[in-house]
């Protein structure tokens, strides 16, 4: 749990932080977003004290995390940016190890890291482990610096915009490893991102930051059907309310009894995807299948349904 | 490379031309009846017995030839080697040739032809070595076989006959004193100033107020002039002679060495300071960043991270001041600081042309070498990092 208290951080007579406070729950994806300039990335950085706050506490599981030197802290908060930032001159699986390295583990534990680490992002360790960073694609590099802030298996994950270097396809990818990866270490993560496309897709809780001050924390719906003020609505961006609202769930949860014609959708794709591919296709219904068997249908009169302003 | 035998090599008409010039319009050796007087010129045909000559005026033309025509890579750079080697061989014979039986005040000196024809094909061997795209250890290698190949030729004595030699053999044990002092002045100091400049750099890049002030002062100093420099120093440096216990001793003195090695030592930190400056400043801020942010110390950060990756740029900076340290160590001479500028003010008092050779070669020849192998060296530590990212 990371508990965020009265947070305020000011240069000089400007206040980038204005008395932030939320808290975020342990195993859970919680996205910052708002405009540059809104704050947002100095809050992030106050958390594993790249930035000292002026005033107020930050608590990671009840402990001030001014309770130890701030280089100790950091080696147990995971943490990657943009532009990857891996360094030029060391070797891919040098660049995995460093915080091991750091923390002192055994040879033979370190190498047994990064080869899972490699593998588990689809590098295989005995090509890449070897190369040197500028050898890599933008999208391997991004790989390589998530793998290097998860070296050392920490319980929290800081990300200052991760992604946004990347162009839309492997973006994509990016975000479902991300995923998948926090489903597996059960890692909380805390991320930066200016696009609410992303944090609706990725965050289990939204953290709005507008001049400096938290304008809404709420889970992704409550984000869509309640947006707190005018600023956080353009966030989201009126013309794609609907869809955005949709892309949250799951068909299985609009299957309705009965049968259509064509190809089945699984139950696991969403239900904005389920609407495309309706209106795309020009049809009214189609079946949905899970574990191979047919469990009914949906159609674009029920999906339009659920595409309303919640009450 | 080869493909269009038709058109002529641009380097190559250039070449040939310095060749031609060389050959038929200059002197290839200069005979004097004693080492002070005017020397009169002498050409290929009558410096050499005809055989040599001939030998000689076969190989140029050939070697023009491929040099002028496109020939592969490997060949021009193989005839650019004969040319070389036949220049140099036969300039000793030159010597012998022109020289009067048991006559030991006659100077035989290479003449303006001669260092015209070795310009010319040096030029096309060092270009050869480019479009060659050596490696590093390569060029040390080739460098290394090039020192060997005049380390042969002056222990087979075939050049004795030669001015500079004569001088040379006039001067042996203090030519290797003046050799070591040279070294030591041009080394010594850029160590001291390796030691005081890179932590000096450091210390610039983390406290940017002290930047300009640093720097500016050491540009200031490095726009004085050397010979004012000298002068400049040895008023202080004579007073501490005088009032510090111990300083006489260990060699302080205004004139001498002392002055020479402060006046290098200052010289040199400008492009050792700058260069760290500038190396540390070039590490990316994202790696920057991503090392703070994974927790390294300031001192891991900066031996780990900011000083590997500022190196190739800091290296830069020492060949630089190596190449300016081993050129200007010579006027030290002046200030009774030793080294090869002995030779060369000693040549300039006495109108001995050869004289000021036998200073100002060797140095020429250490200035190249340095900047060969710190080339070199900035390259390996450059890949090694790779540094395109």
């Amino acid at each position: 749990m990371i508990e965020i208290e009265n947070i305020t951080k000011r240069y000089g007579e400007v206040e980038v932080v204005s008395d932030v406070s939320f808290v975020v729950q342990p195993r859970t994806i919680t996205v910052i977003v708002g405009t540059s300039g809104s704050g947002k990335t100095t809050l992030l950085r106050m958390i594993n004290r790249l930035v000292e706050p002026t005033s107020g506490v930050i608590k990671l599981d009840g402990r001030d995390n001014r309770a130890v030197p701030a280089y100790e802290l950091r080696r147990h908060i995971g943490y990657a940016i943009q532009g990857h930032g891996l360094f030029p001159h060391r070797t891919v699986a040098q660049n995995i190890a460093t915080v091991p390295v750091l923390l002192g583990w055994e040879k033979d534990r370190i190498d047994a890291r990064v080869n899972e680490l490699l593998s588990l992002f689809q590098l295989d360790p005995a090509t890449f482990g070897p190369r040197y960073p500028h050898e890599l694609s933008g999208g391997q590099q991004q790989r390589v610096g998530v793998a290097r802030a998860l070296a050392a298996e920490p319980n929290v994950l800081l990300m200052d915009e991760p992604f946004g270097a990347l162009d839309p396809v492997i973006r994509a990818k990016a975000q479902e490893d991300l995923l998948a990866i926090q489903k597996r270490f059960g890692t909380t993560i805390i991320l930066v991102t200016h696009d609410m496309e992303e944090a609706i897709h990725l965050g289990n809780r939204i953290a709005v930051m507008d001049e400096g001050r938290l304008i809404q924390y709420a889970t992704p719906a409550e984000i869509l059907a309640k947006p707190a003020t005018p600023f956080v609505e353009t966030l989201i961006g009126t013309g794609d309310r609907p869809f955005r609202l949709l892309s949250l769930n799951e068909i299985r949860e609009a299957v309705e009894p009965g049968t259509a014609e064509g190809e089945a959708l699984p139950a696991s794709a969403t239900q904005r995807d389920a609407l495309a591919e309706l209106l795309w296709s020009g049809r009214e219904a189609l079946p949905v299948e899970a574990d191979g068997k047919p469990i009914g249908r949906v159609t674009v009169e029920g999906l339009i349904r659920r595409a309303a302003r919640p009450a | 490379m080869s493909g269009n035998r038709s058109r002529f090599d641009k380097l190559g008409v250039v070449i040939a031309a310095i060749a031609a010039s060389g050959v038929f319009f200059a002197p290839f050796a200069t005979f004097r009846a004693n080492r002070i007087v005017p020397g009169e010129g002498r050409t290929i045909l009558e410096a050499l017995p005809l055989w040599a000559a001939a030998t000689l005026l076969l190989v140029l033309a050939l070697a023009t030839m491929v040099a002028l025509l496109r020939f592969p890579l490997s060949w021009r750079l193989g005839a650019s080697i004969a040319a070389l080697a036949a220049l140099m061989l036969l300039i000793g014979l030159a010597a012998n040739h022109l020289t009067p039986p048991e006559n030991t005040y006659a100077r035989v000196a290479p003449a303006s032809g001669f260092w015209l024809l070795n310009f010319a094909f040096a030029l096309l061997a060092a270009d050869s070595l480019t479009r060659l795209r050596l490696g590093p250890m390569a060029r040390i290698a080739v460098l290394a076989l090039a020192a060997l190949a005049v380390t042969a030729i002056l222990y087979s004595g075939s050049w004795n006959g030669l001015s500079i030699l004569k001088e040379y053999a006039n001067r042996a044990d203090s030519f290797w004193a003046e050799a070591a002092k040279h070294v030591t002045l041009a080394l010594g100091s850029l160590a001291a100033a390796v030691v005081a400049g890179i932590p000096l750099g450091i210390l610039c890049h983390r406290v940017p107020t002290l930047r300009d002030g640093v720097l500016n002062v050491l540009n200031i100093i490095q726009t004085i002039p050397s010979i004012a420099l000298f002068g400049i120093l040895i008023a202080p440096l004579g007073w501490i002679a005088v009032h510090v216990p111990g300083a006489a001793e260990i060699g302080i003195r205004g004139i001498g060495t002392a002055p020479a090695f402060v006046a290098l030592f200052l010289y040199s930190l400008l492009p050792v300071v700058a260069n760290t400056v500038v190396g540390l400043a070039g590490v990316p801020p994202a790696a920057n960043d991503a090392a703070r942010g994974v927790g390294m110390t300031a001192r891991q950060r900066l031996f780990s991270i900011e000083f590997p990756l500022a190196f190739p740029v800091i290296l830069t900076g020492i060949r630089i001041v190596l190449v300016q340290n081993i050129g200007l160590a010579t006027i030290a001479a002046l200030i009774g600081g030793g080294g090869f500028g002995v030779f060369v003010f000693q040549g300039i008092g006495q109108t001995a042309m050869d004289l000021v050779l036998l200073g100002a070669v060797p140095t020429v020849a250490l200035a190249f070498a340095a900047a060969v192998i710190l080339d070199a060296a900035t390259e390996m530590t450059a890949l090694n990092g790779g540094q395109a990212a």
